[in-house]
């Protein structure tokens, strides 16, 4: 028997107030995989993600994480767990530093790492260094998602929930960030990635999900949904 | 000259717990988007457990402390009794379920004290200051210092600890203060207990001025209110500010036009500012990018 993903989501169900957006979704992310979810706008992606996070009530479903339950925690018990989103439109605090937005990313962690992480993100993101005192709201929009890329990364995910980490930036800035999320896996980040560009998210994904109006459509390999005539048709313009 | 003086100075001393009072009111609002209308009941419990427990022969700074960790009790109290049950609810519906808060703890005040007005003792006596023809009481001293350091405390406290930068991400971003693994409940939860602290303070600084009853709470916080929109509300500079503003301009239109219109004068301000200045004198700055 193979061993337990790190996360398996099974039956979920949730929304926002009667409107269910997400209508049973069954889902698995194995450590170490990058898996990549992809479907039009109001296909429930970030919905999904938040009830991940435990920021969206369940309506009803089951989440496990590391052989648990954790669907009845509180979003902070899950962040201490290892499950840390970077949301969609980044979220950043925006009045605060970049060096408080970043401290605070480390909020469930002890502050002996805290000083340590914050090099690495430094040294990831070195413009973020230079930046250091300016609010996070000054920033650009490429620097604000770095910011908010390395404010996850301050609390030691296990597992990183992307919501649309390009989106609104230039092409040489998607490349620089998708290229930072391969860079994470290889330092054994498991990642769920949420994109609207799917073509270069399903390139870089081990395996992803196609979600459309709340429900799996088609699932497999990067490669294989990439070449799956009615995905390619559907949802990747080609 | 003299005249000025005196006027300025009970300004500013009456003007400083207003400022406590708007203070309060904008660490609830920035951790809750509530208006919490109960705060000038923690304003009016400072005062009379201060008062109670030295009739009954407990030491004055004794009494003082206890006062404030009653008022504590009593905020902390609301925030889970009240607030936190209510989860979900719309803000306005919390901000009556806070009136309903401050009706029900004025009642019980009532009960287990009395309806008399109360004084106690000048801190450190109360022979007057001369100061230029001006007498000013040593007590005003007390307010002022007094409401100083707690401004300065709870800057620094939200300034230098990580702590504090959680309760400033809370207040600018609650999903992403959530995301990060901030508890915005006990957040908010400290939000309560500080105000309430901060406004038993004040009520045991200028009660030996004032003289407190069970009904003082009402009138405070709707001044408080008034100096928190003055200046600019979820701002505390803003409401440390707009509370000495407060306090002067009543204190002046008592002294120059007539003391009978002195309580209209936070009327006034409210409206004004609703009128010509919705945001207040230093309303949110927005510095965002998107």
């Amino acid at each position: 028997m193979p061993p337990e993903p790190l996360l398996s989501v099974r039956g979920l169900r949730c929304g926002y107030g009667r409107i269910e957006a997400v209508k049973g979704v069954d889902l698995e992310v194995a450590e170490g995989e990058i898996v990549a979810l992809v479907g039009a706008n109001g296909a429930g992606k970030t919905s999904l993600l938040r009830a991940i996070s435990g920021v969206l009530p369940l309506f009803s479903g089951s989440i496990r994480f590391a052989g648990e339950a954790i669907e009845g925690l509180a979003p902070f018990e899950r962040v201490a767990r290892g499950i840390v989103q970077v949301p969609e439109g980044r979220q950043l605090f925006a009045p605060l530093s970049v060096l408080d937005n970043l401290r605070l990313g480390a909020f469930r962690r002890g502050r002996a790492r805290t000083d340590e992480n914050l090099e690495r993100v430094f040294a990831l993101f070195p413009r973020l260094a230079e930046r250091r005192h300016l609010p996070a709201g000054a920033l650009s929009g490429g620097e604000q998602q770095m910011c908010a890329i390395g404010r996850a990364l301050m609390a030691e995910p296990r597992l990183l929930l992307l919501d649309e980490p390009s989106m609104g930036l230039a092409p040489f800035l998607v490349d620089e960030i998708l290229a930072t999320v391969a860079r994470l896996r290889a330092q054994g980040v498991t990642i769920l990635l949420v994109e609207q560009n799917a073509v270069a998210a399903l390139a870089l994904a081990d395996r992803g999900y196609v979600l459309e109006t709340g429900r799996i459509a088609h699932s497999g390999s990067g490669r294989a949904l990439l070449d799956d005539p009615a995905v390619r048709a559907a949802y990747l313009g080609i | 000259m003299a005249e000025f003086l005196q006027l300025l100075f009970a300004g500013l001393t009456v003007g400083a717990v207003y400022a406590l009072v708007a203070l309060g009111f904008t660490l609830i609002f920035q951790a809750s988007e509530v208006v919490n209308f109960a705060q000038g009941e923690f304003v009016m419990l400072g005062g009379m457990v201060t008062v109670f427990a030295f009739k009954a022969g407990v030491p004055l700074p004794l009494a003082a402390l206890l006062a404030v960790l009653v008022a504590v009790a009593v905020g902390l109290s609301l925030h889970r009794f009240a607030i936190e049950p209510a989860k979900g609810a719309t803000v306005v519906t919390l901000i009556i379920v806070t009136i309903g808060a401050s009706i029900f703890i004025r009642g019980i005040a009532q009960i287990v004290f009395d309806k008399q007005f109360h004084a106690l003792p000048a801190f450190s006596g109360d022979e007057p200051l001369r100061l230029l023809g001006a007498a000013i009481l040593p007590q005003s001293l007390w307010v002022l210092g007094g409401a100083a350091l707690v401004v300065v405390g709870l800057r620094l406290f939200m300034e230098r600890t990580l702590f504090g930068a959680a309760v400033r991400a809370t207040a600018a971003n609650r999903l992403a203060a959530e995301l990060v693994g901030i508890d915005t409940r006990r957040v908010l939860a400290f939000a309560f207990g500080v105000s309430a602290a901060i406004g038993a303070l004040g009520g045991i600084l200028v009660t030996p001025v004032t003289l407190t009853s069970y009904a003082v709470g009402t009138l405070l916080a709707l001044k408080g209110f008034a100096a928190a929109m003055l200046g600019g509300i979820g701002n505390p500079v803003g409401a440390v500010l707009g509370g000495v503003l407060l306090g002067l301009l009543e204190s002046f239109a008592a002294g120059w036009i007539s003391s009978t219109y002195k309580d209209a004068v936070a009327f006034v301000v409210i409206l004004l500012v609703l009128f010509a200045l919705p945001q207040g004198l230093l309303g949110r700055r927005a510095i965002e990018r998107v």
